[in-house]
């Protein structure tokens, strides 16, 4: 690994930016919210960034690098190609904020439209339920997700075409399949999947499920068994 | 005049982890209006990290549980130093709390028979913690999350509070700012629940992220409440510590739990040499009876990689020191080794541990199905923090509540794994329900515009500061760090916590004049220059408990006091603001335990 890499990083706001290039010592085992962290702390303290574990957990750290929208944390430089500038970008599907960061409440706009968990009636007499294990393992695997919005950002209906009003993003729609395949649950939301969530936009592209960094099969496993009911 | 946007609700939640968010369900569920406000986007809190999971006596694998053997484990944890009627409600409401999460969607790993599956940590004497995977922050957080949102809480999101409003000596309101625009908000409000979690920010390797910085205890201490235990900071004993960038980050107790062992250069299992007399009776004394436990055989006893975490921590540090450590200055902890007894283990690994396996994949290319990881202690867990009342969760000031880590009580001077989200639902919930009632029985408080001021002058202050060669936020925050892990660390000693004390003097002026570039658009270096006094204030209560506290108990250990003393298990240190604003440390009484419950200590023996 060379002692040093060169970082573009895209800087400004809405209102207009440039790309600015920082070189900074890396070092193994570096991530590239390392190498921001560190450009933050020795040449620009106004670096806006999100994050928060540093370890793919809580979906803060969401950007493009070198064009694939990525978590920077599990970012490592090592596969990075650190003969050439680094480019950093913010997600394109959303407005900008600032830097690295964009205005992600549209999702959690979305969030609050899709009908939330109705249980059956408690199986035992104690307000309990049982649920075998192999019952729970699918929405356990849609459950995973973060909420890092990677997959929101990589879908064309929402990137290219901009329709936020009539469809959901593949994020809500792991967020349906999870409701709709819980054991428990009872509640219908396929008439409004079809209208307000806009499930017909998606033509199974895949993209969002190449880029989930939780891995989860968000196209075979959640958006195709919907489409199919 | 400050320029500033006015938000009026009942009861306003600081804070949306665990915490926070159960604290407003509760609240906005009897029926008045809850505002919350977190730093970070909703869902990021510190709570979707945990990994282990949440301890409640369900009994749904060991049926010899119940409340009053977590309450017995709880206090022994704690080391008696606990508030007594704190632990006996946590270890009662914990499984109405774990269930109650289930009836709102939560998906729990199962038990053959169908149930809620739980599993082995430290310190616990039967398997006890609800969990989903190494995941179960993640599913408690989003449960709780979309449980709020969906019942009208109105959430402000990237939003950082200064500042508590008090009118005449009662907690009306706060104030902060928007992080995107650094726009000024004013939240009014009958009642305020601070959720805002730990200190883990004040050391240099911690598992805790930017966002704890002790915002929550200076907030409390500012407003004149007192801040209780602050000497017992946790210390993680595994941690990871290579490669460099992701020193700190957790590795979940759950490894242990699922039969990691924790061995030193020389390949010897070093835990076994150093069982401590209070659990003797329960710990295993060999390899063989160390791994049945772990596989569930209700006869054997725990292996001694499950004692509690302070003990494990001052072990490792003994290897390391004397120089038995692994090439990066930790020891090795492997779960690898399993498979010499599970005919399928790197799977089963895979399944039980899967945010371990990748992590541990990713970041140090690492396959800990194969070999064994590198780890070290890690500041993680402040057990001290705003001093509450038991029942109703209501600091020492009128209209300000406090729940989760940011108060103190239920464990005293060491924390259970598991038992953080469990008192995250159980203390927030109360929190709730009482902040609820406050606010209900209160008239509206009256915002004094003059404060209001004070408050918006100090906030943006830092960009008026003209020395442009003074250190930066980020200077200051690392030398900070780097000073109480060296002198108020693990192993502590009067010399070094009076250098602490000097040491943080002259940080208490650096950070007067860290200087700030640009402008109040998302700008994380004159975030980094606000979080400093709190930061400051956190550091000083713990070094100042730490000196108070003159022997060793759990999380506090002095190399110049190294035993427990048995008149120092009679008081809590306090600190609190004095009139004249300097910080003034209290010892105050436990009060007489209940002869009921001390005789469930007793027979737990
Ligand atoms: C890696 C890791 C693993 C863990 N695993 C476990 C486990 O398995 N079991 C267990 O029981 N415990 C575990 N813990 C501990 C447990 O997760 C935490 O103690 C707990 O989640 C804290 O919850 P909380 O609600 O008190 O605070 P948090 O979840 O940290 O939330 C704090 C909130 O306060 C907000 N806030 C802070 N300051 C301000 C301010 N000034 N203005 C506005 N908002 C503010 C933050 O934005 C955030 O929303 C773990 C901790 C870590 C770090
Ligand atoms: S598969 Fe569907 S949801 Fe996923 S990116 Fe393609 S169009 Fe979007
Ligand atoms: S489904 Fe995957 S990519 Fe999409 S938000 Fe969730 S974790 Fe991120
Ligand atoms: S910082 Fe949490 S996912 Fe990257």
């Amino acid at each position: 690994m060379p002692a040093s890499a060169t970082f573009r990083i895209r800087r400004g706001d809405a209102q207009g930016g440039r790309f600015v290039d920082y070189t900074t010592e890396v070092a193994e085992g570096m991530v590239v919210l390392d190498a921001v962290h560190r450009i933050q702390a020795e040449k620009a303290p106004d670096l806006a960034v999100r994050w928060n574990c540093k370890a793919g957990k809580c979906g803060s750290c969401s950007a493009e690098v070198n064009g694939v929208p990525k978590l920077m944390c599990m970012s490592r430089l090592s596969d990075l190609p650190l003969e050439k500038p680094i480019v950093l970008e913010p997600m394109k599907a959303f407005p900008l904020l600032k830097d690295l960061v964009t205005d992600v409440s549209w999702n959690f706009a979305v969030k609050k439209k899709v009908k939330p968990f109705k249980p059956r009636p408690p199986d035992a007499p104690d307000g309990t339920w049982r649920m075998a294990q192999s019952d729970v393992d699918r929405v356990q695997e849609f459950r995973k997700c973060i909420e890092c919005f990677l997959c929101q950002d990589v879908c064309h209906v929402l990137r290219d075409h901009r329709l936020y009003e009539g469809f959901i993003g593949p994020r809500f729609l792991v967020h349906v399949a999870a409701l709709e395949m819980h054991p428990l649950d009872v509640e219908d939301r396929l008439p409004s999947l079809r209208d307000a969530h806009g499930i017909g936009y998606c033509n199974i592209t895949k993209c969002c499920t190449k880029v989930c960094p939780e891995g989860i099969t968000i196209t075979d496993n959640a958006i195709i068994p919907l489409k199919e009911r | 005049m400050a320029d500033y946007e006015t938000h009026r609700h009942d009861v306003l939640v600081i804070g949306a982890g665990g915490a926070g968010l159960r604290a407003a369900i509760e609240a906005s569920a009897s029926g008045v209006s809850v505002g919350l406000v977190c730093k970070s986007l909703l869902g990021k809190a510190h709570t979707v990290m945990a990994e282990g999971g949440i301890a409640a006596a369900l009994a749904n694998v060991d049926d010899r549980d119940d409340w009053r053997v977590h309450f017995a484990d709880t206090m022994r944890g704690g080391q008696y130093v606990n508030n007594w009627r704190m632990a006996e409600l946590h270890a009662k409401e914990a499984p109405a709390r774990v269930r109650e999460l289930e009836a709102w969607g939560a998906v729990f790993d199962r038990t053959p028979d169908g149930r809620i599956l739980q599993r082995n940590f430290g310190g616990h004497r039967y398997p006890r913690l609800a969990h989903v995977g190494d995941r179960t922050g993640l599913e408690m957080i989003r449960t709780l999350q979309d449980r709020g949102v969906h019942q009208g809480i109105d959430v402000h999101m990237e939003c950082t509070v200064t500042r508590l409003l008090v009118d005449d000596g009662r907690v009306v309101g706060a104030f902060g700012f928007d992080r995107p625009r650094g726009r000024f908000k004013v939240f009014e409000a009958r009642a305020v629940v601070l959720a805002t979690g730990g200190i883990g920010r004040a050391y240099k390797i911690t598992s805790n992220s930017w966002e704890y910085t002790g915002d929550g205890h200076a907030l409390a201490y500012a407003a004149g409440a007192d801040l209780m235990d602050m000497e017992f900071v946790q210390f993680h004993p595994t941690g990871m510590i290579w490669p460099p960038s992701v020193q700190g980050i957790l590795v979940t107790e759950s490894v242990r739990g699922e039969g990691g062992i924790l061995t030193n250069k020389d390949g010897r299992r070093f835990m076994f040499e150093d069982i401590p007399e209070a659990y003797k009776g329960q710990t295993a004394d060999n390899e063989e009876e160390g791994w049945r436990y772990t596989q569930g055989d209700k006869a054997a006893r725990r292996p001694p990689e499950l004692l509690t975490r302070d003990h494990v921590s001052r072990c490792i540090v003994r290897e390391i020191k004397e120089g038995r450590g692994s090439p990066h200055g930790g020891v090795y902890l492997d779960i690898s080794w399993i498979k010499k007894r599970l005919p399928n283990a790197e799977e089963h690994i895979k399944r039980k541990l899967p945010s371990m396996y990748h992590q541990f994949k990713q970041l140090a290319d690492i396959d800990i199905t194969r070999e064994p990881m590198e780890v070290g202690p890690t500041t993680h867990y402040v057990m001290g923090g705003v001093r509450v009342d038991a029942e109703t969760q209501m600091s020492t000031v009128p209209g300000l509540f406090a729940a989760g880590e940011c108060a103190a009580g239920i464990n005293g001077a060491n924390r259970l794994g598991g038992n953080s989200l469990s008192d995250l639902l159980v203390f927030g919930r109360r929190a709730g329900e009482h902040a609820a009632r406050f606010a209900r029985e209160s008239g509206p408080g009256r915002i004094d515009p003059a404060r209001v001021d004070v408050a918006a002058r100090q906030a943006v202050e830092p960009f008026e500061r003209g020395d442009g060669h003074a250190d930066g936020p980020y200077r200051v925050q690392r030398d900070l760090q780097e000073m109480m892990q060296d002198l108020v660390g693990i192993v502590r000693t009067e010399s070094e916590m009076r250098r602490a004390l000097e040491g943080l003097q002259g940080l208490w002026e650096r950070s007067r004049r860290v200087p700030v570039d640009g402008n109040r658009e998302y700008n994380p270096g004159w975030h980094t220059a606000l979080d400093l006094p709190n930061l400051l204030t956190a550091s000083e209560a713990v070094t100042r408990s730490a000196l108070e506290r003159k022997e060793s108990r759990g999380a506090h250990f002095r190399e110049d006091f190294p035993d427990k003393d048995p008149a120092s298990a009679k008081f809590n240190v306090v600190v609190r603001k004095a009139a004249d604003g300097v910080m003034r440390v209290e010892r105050v009484p436990i009060p007489e335990m209940p002869p009921e419950l001390r005789q469930v200590i007793e027979e737990m023996k």
